[in-house]
């Protein structure tokens, strides 16, 4: 059925292209600080921040808290449920251009 | 056709973030080239130095605790200004490509290569300092090429991979200098001298040969 149905697979959460980044940065990385997100995304602070606000929402990623000295620390990590919703929108995306094709 | 190039988009954008997260690729070829001359610099110096120590015990016969003392205590020196050099031009070219690629220098790429390749060689500096306090000194060229190998192995993951063959290369280099302990400063020329430069240049050749010709 999938064959038929191209965009099965296609994860309406990652449809924007800061929301997908995150999730990117998040695959390789352990955990990142919200700093370095913003800085290797290139958005502003309210931007990013109602982006992660929605990944997390959704289950995808999970928000540590924390201090370094009196600083605030937020690093973010993605969670099981991030992952697979990942990996089925890469195949999602795959299987579109092969079909385009 | 256009939703074909907005999904192709979305895939090259995550394979940028992927690399650009976990990989610190602005290191530059110079580096390792101004690392190697320094290297081979600061080996011909202290060559010099120790013959002319050897000389002098040759000529008079007089092997005084001071001018061992004396010789060991330059050479220190030496080798942590050479280091130090080393560490500097590794830090300006690499900061130079980076405003090239308009990439930030400290990023957090940048961070986990500096742990992964600190871990390794503090351990090795403090393992080579207590061989010195021990007055061991056969295993000191050694001890430096096989740990900054296994720095260089251990960073690899998270920069421009090919550094990890420079690692097995000074490991292999550090042990075979391991039967040849009075030859120390030679495998410590060539393993940080020549193999520094040549690296240096083959990584140039590689990946910056082009944006210098387009700049031009």
């Amino acid at each position: 059925m999938a064959a038929n149905n191209p965009i099965a697979g296609l994860n309406k959460i990652f449809d924007n292209r800061i929301r997908l980044g995150v999730m990117s940065i998040l695959m390789v990385n352990e955990e990142v600080n919200f700093n370095d997100l913003k800085q290797m995304l290139e958005v502003t602070d309210g931007n990013l921040a109602t982006h992660l606000q929605t990944l997390e929402e959704s289950g995808y990623i999970k928000v540590q808290k924390g201090f370094i000295g009196r600083k605030t620390n937020t690093t973010y990590a993605v969670t099981r449920a991030g992952e697979k919703a990942f990996n089925d929108h890469i195949t999602g995306l795959e299987r579109m251009i092969k079909g385009v094709k | 056709m256009s939703v074909q190039n907005t999904h192709l988009d979305a895939l090259q954008d995550i394979r940028k973030m992927m690399q650009r997260s976990s990989r610190f690729i602005s290191l530059s070829g110079l580096s390792g080239i101004a690392a190697g001359t320094w290297a081979l610099i600061g080996a011909y110096v202290a060559y010099d130095w120790m013959n002319e120590y050897y000389n002098e015990y040759q000529n008079h016969g007089s092997f005084t605790g001071s001018s061992f003392q004396q010789l060991k205590l330059n050479l220190f020196l030496l080798a942590s200004a050479v280091l130090t050099l080393a560490i500097i031009s590794a830090f300006y070219f690499t900061w130079r490509r980076a405003g090239k690629d308009n990439i930030p220098m400290w990023d957090h790429s940048m961070k986990l290569l500096t742990i992964n390749l600190l871990v390794p060689l503090i351990t090795g500096g403090l393992f080579i300092l207590s061989m010195l306090q021990q007055n061991d000194w056969h295993f000191i060229a050694p001890a430096c090429l096989i740990f900054y190998g296994l720095a260089l192995v251990n960073g690899s993951r998270y920069t421009v991979t090919d550094i990890r063959y420079l690692g097995y290369f000074e490991i292999v280099v550090g042990l075979i200098n391991t039967q040849f302990p009075r030859s120390g400063l030679y495998f410590w020329a060539f393993g940080f001298g020549i193999l520094h430069i040549i690296y240096g240049f083959v990584m140039w050749w590689k990946y910056e040969r082009d944006s210098v010709s387009k700049n031009d």
